[in-house]
């Protein structure tokens, strides 16, 4: 029998039998709908881990010269966190060091950051991002001045008391009035307000726009960090080429300043945009390796029911495999009958998961921070999942079928 | 001898029933010859299933030899003997037994889905079957729409699509009425005088008595093989 034939025949069957056919296909459908969502979801976060966490936080072609690393979304030992305490604090003269040393073309800014109340008359905002840096911290954020201006390299230099708002510190505490030429009071030290930066939006549903900068000689300096040490000297390759050329420079450099034999690892940490998604990779893997696990177990769930609903079909058209048989149908015409049969409906469930899946990652979407971009090859893969489970649920019962005795089923009430 | 459709040498057919052995065939020898018309008649227990079963090659027998329509039917295995049903046999069962979610025009088409011909070509041929027994306006009906009697007549439109060797019935009439079954029975008729072959299988004598050649079977032998008078609807073979 041609396999038209037989896949239109299978769907007769399946539309015949409605809702009992609906429900043996549940489980494929749930399988099938997680592939989908989950793998949306995986891929959604890996492009926003690279175009936009990335860039937010660490900055392109940017990376930091620091005591510890600042994203340890995996798991950290105890012996590890130890050893990142006792290394020596990154100081102003090692980042003096690094400047005077380095031969790539690079720009420099130290900085140094905390969480602190900024207030004005008598309106205080809590847990604002301080961070008192050197100037040139604007280039390497790319960040816009929306209003007013940043601050200059002379200003940092003549220790001026100022202060650039981002966007939502500054409509928080001036709820329309001009900020520019206002003295705020970050921390209890007056600062006078110079400028407002670009709106930046949200990260994982997170304000990147509650901040205040200072220059690093400022009086806010004070909160940040001790005299001499910051929290992190930034460094932006002029030309993205030389990136690499520049973190090992930094590196060979910093090892020379603390005199490291080359036996002993670095006290230092180089941290690379690369650097924090390392920390999401090893997520994503162990999401895409929990993922086969838990589709599996739909899919064999669903074959399984799949095989029992095909089963009771067999039984209950014994008499239409007598007919089909004393009609000239051979044990193949009738295997073929069963198992296309199977897999229709079990493809009928894989193609009912991917709407489902593609529908869900959308609401996911919609309703939480978490982007989530639909995977082609997952849809494939569905497809090819939908069809192979319902070969193999289906080669058992079509067996049974197909090896009936033709003169016992024709007799079969 | 390319005359002879149905030659039965010495055929036996035993089943295990249980612990007790049943003898349902002891040696039957028979000879049907293209374009016969012939009844199997015998009382319940005397091996008329078994007997149709066989020549309907559903069956093979212990014992003894059959050909038909030249091949060797005893000795084949299941994929051959389907092929033979296919090509050499059309069936008509007393109830029937159309698949009753599909039309009248699929249950007709549906041998010629397994002899493999194309949808074009069964449609055709299932159009012409059907037109053969008076059902041309009735095509697209399900069983369920049709009265008994149509739907033997579809039952028969099937048996005759794929040009068969042999018709092969069994109680064709056994769930109709008497003004059906006469009616049905004139359908025989009209295709024996067509040159059909029309073997059927029944334990009424009325029907019976519209073969030509009645072959009575008893306790799993032929009992009586004689020839009807000749009729008024046909022609003696």
């Amino acid at each position: 029998m041609p396999l038209l034939e037989a896949v239109r025949l299978a769907l007769s069957s399946i539309r015949a039998q409605k809702l009992k056919s609906f429900f043996s296909l549940v489980g494929v459908l749930i399988g099938v709908t997680f592939l989908i969502a989950v793998v949306s979801i995986v891929q959604g976060m890996n492009v926003y881990m690279t175009d936009k966490f990335a860039g937010a936080l660490i900055g392109v072609n940017t990376f930091q010269l620091r005591q510890t690393p600042n994203f340890t979304m995996g798991n950290t030992t105890e012996a590890q966190w130890r050893e990142w305490q006792r290394r020596p604090r990154i100081t102003v003269e090692d980042a003096a060091y690094v400047e005077s040393h380095m031969k790539t073309p690079v720009i420099f800014a130290r900085s140094g950051y905390d969480r602190r109340g900024v207030a004005w008359q008598g309106k205080l905002a809590k847990d604002i991002t301080l961070n008192t840096v050197d100037a040139e911290f604007f280039q390497i954020k790319h960040w816009n001045i929306a209003e007013g201006r940043a601050f200059t390299p002379q200003e940092v230099n003549a220790n001026a008391e100022v202060a650039v708002l981002g966007w939502e510190l500054a409509q928080r505490l001036f709820t329309g009035r001009d900020p520019l030429g206002q003295t705020i009071s970050i921390g209890g030290l007056p600062h006078r307000v110079i400028g407002v930066v670009e709106k930046q939006g949200n990260l994982f549903g997170i304000s990147m726009d509650k901040f205040v900068v200072t220059p690093i000689t400022s009086p806010a300096r004070r909160l940040t960090n001790r005299p001499h040490v910051i929290d992190d000297l930034q460094i932006q390759a002029t030309n993205p080429a030389l990136m690499r050329a520049a973190i090992e420079e930094v590196g060979e450099i910093m090892r020379v300043r603390r005199g490291l034999k080359p036996s002993q690892p670095d006290n230092f940490q180089i941290q690379t945009a690369e650097g924090a998604l390392s920390a999401w990779d090893k997520i994503s893997r162990i999401l895409f390796l929990a993922l086969p696990g838990l589709v599996g177990i739909s899919l064999v769930v669903g074959g399984i029911v799949i095989m029992n609903i095909m089963l009771m079909s067999v039984v209950e058209r014994t008499r239409e495999i007598g007919i089909r048989k004393a009609l000239g149908a051979k044990r193949s015409d009738i295997m073929a009958q069963f198992v296309v049969e199977s897999a229709t409906l079990s493809l009928t469930g894989a193609a009912m998961g991917i709407v489902a899946g593609i529908l869900l990652a959308f609401v996911i979407r919609a309703v939480t921070p978490l982007p989530a971009a639909v995977a082609p090859w997952s849809i494939g893969l569905g497809v090819g999942l939908g069809i192979l489970v319902g070969m193999v649920a289906g080669v058992y019962p079509a067996r049974q079928a197909s090896r009936m005795d033709p003169i016992i089923a024709l007799g079969h009430e | 001898m390319t005359d002879v459709i149905i030659k039965l040498a010495g055929i036996t057919r035993e089943y295990t029933m249980g612990t007790e052995q049943v003898r349902a065939l002891r040696g039957i020898d028979l000879e049907i010859r293209r374009n016969e018309y012939v009844a199997i008649m015998g009382p319940s227990g005397s091996g008329k299933s078994t007997m149709m079963n066989m020549l309907g090659c559903l069956d093979t027998p212990t014992g003894g030899r059959y050909w038909l329509n030249g091949h060797e039917a005893s000795q084949m295995k299941d994929d051959d003997l389907a092929r033979v049903r296919n090509k050499e046999i059309g069936f008509v069962f007393q109830t029937f037994n159309l698949l009753p979610r599909a039309s009248a025009l699929a249950n007709v088409e549906l041998p010629l889905v397994y002899a493999g011909a194309s949808g074009r070509d069964r449609r055709r041929r299932a159009e012409q079957a059907l037109q053969r027994v008076g059902l041309g306006d009735r095509m697209h009906h399900k069983p369920n729409e049709l009265s008994g009697g149509q739907r033997q007549r579809v039952a028969i439109a099937r048996a005759l699509v794929n040009n068969p060797s042999i018709l092969l019935a069994d109680e064709p009439t056994g769930n109709l009425d008497s003004t059906t079954s006469e009616e049905i029975m004139r359908v025989f008729g009209a295709l024996h005088s067509q040159g059909q072959t029309v073997v059927i299988v029944t334990h009424e004598p009325d029907i019976a008595a519209h073969a030509h050649r009645v072959v009575m079977l008893r306790d799993g032998r032929v009992d009586s093989d004689r020839t009807n008078p000749p009729r008024a609807t046909g022609v003696a073979a």
